[in-house]
């Protein structure tokens, strides 16, 4: 008996998209390093990049390490990932969300002595969306935004 | 499947359908927009930029749902040839694009004051902008393929519906971007394993989905219609001119 051709055609075509995912996944696995849009702490400690060479560097914002040098506009930082941290120094205008406790990308090179030295600041925010006011919060929430901001 | 193989059923549908979900989607949209907009707090680190969140997540979410409408009308296609199929992939195209385009435009508008820049080329970013240029590509084949064909036929349809179906796989790149890869756009806030976003801000928003998820709805029937009527008043004259030229 032959195959219906509708039948004919669902076949390949699920044979083809089985391939086409196939082929972007080893696409997506291939570029797992490659679209990354900056390297973490642990990364930069590990395999510091040439102070020649334009990178970015991205993490939280270490608590407490945020001091402003006395010519008042170059700010000093620890950005970490948990694992390493790498300190940062930066001459300018921060990002209105740039706060500690809260993820940055910097751009710009590592010096020789392994401070990191930015050109430009991006802040970063998580997927936590939390209420400015404490009382719309349910308890755990609250509880978890008291232990974030200690 | 192929209930709706006469266009004349799925018309009878539309008819109402249509209105019903185009207005019942502005009521929604307006009352959860209002909501997000006048009611729901400010969020503890952003403030007050937090609420273009209600325009900007729909839009994304309509902008990626779009192109998986014309996948599975694609795959319809090529499949059993239904008649409707390559008519819901062309009505689903325009709404589709502009909801990309309003997720991108609001983004930007987000990004300046959170971030701190209009735009980087990270990879949720970027592949977002790739959906927008897919769905161009996809209207200019598409109107292409018709123009060759005469506007007949369904060799009009094949090359849009491989190229809807092999656009697709961009879809789940533009979701993992920001789980596989490092980026400046945060992970996802809502789950299936649950929201990081507080109820204050998850009721409002995905009220404000399911409003503009029917204005969706009801725009992609509306241009069926059109394309269907269209589609008959060509016939007609195309009747009319050979029994004149007989």
């Amino acid at each position: 008996m032959a195959i219906k051709a509708k039948h004919q055609r669902l076949v390949l075509l699920v044979i083809a998209l089985v391939v086409l995912v196939g082929a972007a996944l080893l696409a997506a696995w291939a570029l797992r390093n490659q679209a990354s849009y900056f390297y973490v702490p642990a990364e930069i400690t590990a395999n510091p990049p040439a102070p020649s060479r334009g990178v970015r560097l991205g993490g939280m914002v270490e608590k407490g390490s945020i001091k402003t040098m006395p010519d008042g506009v170059t700010i000093a930082f620890v950005v970490g990932d948990g694992k390493a941290t790498v300190p940062v120094v930066f001459k300018g205008i921060v990002p209105s969300l740039f706060v500690e406790g809260s993820g940055v990308v910097a751009e710009g090179h590592m010096r020789p002595d392994g401070t990191f030295e930015a050109d430009n600041l991006l802040a970063k925010h998580d997927e936590k969306y939390v209420p400015r006011e404490m009382k719309d919060m349910t308890g755990e929430q609250a509880r978890q935004v008291v232990a974030e901001t200690k | 499947m192929h209930g709706f193989a006469n266009p004349a059923r799925f018309l009878r549908l539309a008819r109402w359908l249509m209105p019903v979900c185009l207005v019942a989607g502005i009521a929604i949209a307006f009352a959860a927009l209002s909501w997000g907009l006048f009611v729901a707090p400010a969020e503890r680190l952003q403030g007050q930029t937090v609420r273009i969140v209600y325009l900007h997540v729909p839009a994304a979410w309509l902008g990626m749902s779009g192109w998986m409408g014309i996948a599975a009308a694609s795959f319809t296609e090529l499949v059993w040839r239904h008649p409707l199929a390559g008519i819901a992939a062309r009505a689903c195209a325009v709404p589709g694009a502009v909801f990309t385009a309003i997720c991108l435009i609001t983004g930007s508008l987000w990004g300046r004051p959170a971030w701190g820049t209009w735009w980087v080329w990270d990879g949720r970013l970027t592949s977002m902008l790739v959906l927008l240029f897919l769905y161009f590509g996809w209207m200019a084949l598409s109107q292409a393929s018709e123009a060759a064909d005469g506007g007949e036929g369904s060799g009009a349809l094949r090359a849009p519906a491989i190229f809807g179906l092999v656009g697709a796989v961009n879809i789940p790149i533009i979701h993992y971007s920001v789980i596989w890869w490092n980026s400046q756009h945060q992970p996802p806030s809502i789950t299936t394993g649950g929201s990081a976003m507080s109820g204050a801000f998850l009721w409002p928003l995905l009220i404000a989905m399911l409003g503009f998820t029917l204005i969706f709805a009801g725009v992609v029937m509306a241009r069926m219609r059109a394309i269907l009527a269209n589609q008959q008043a060509e016939a007609r004259l195309r009747r009319k001119a050979m029994a004149e030229g007989n």
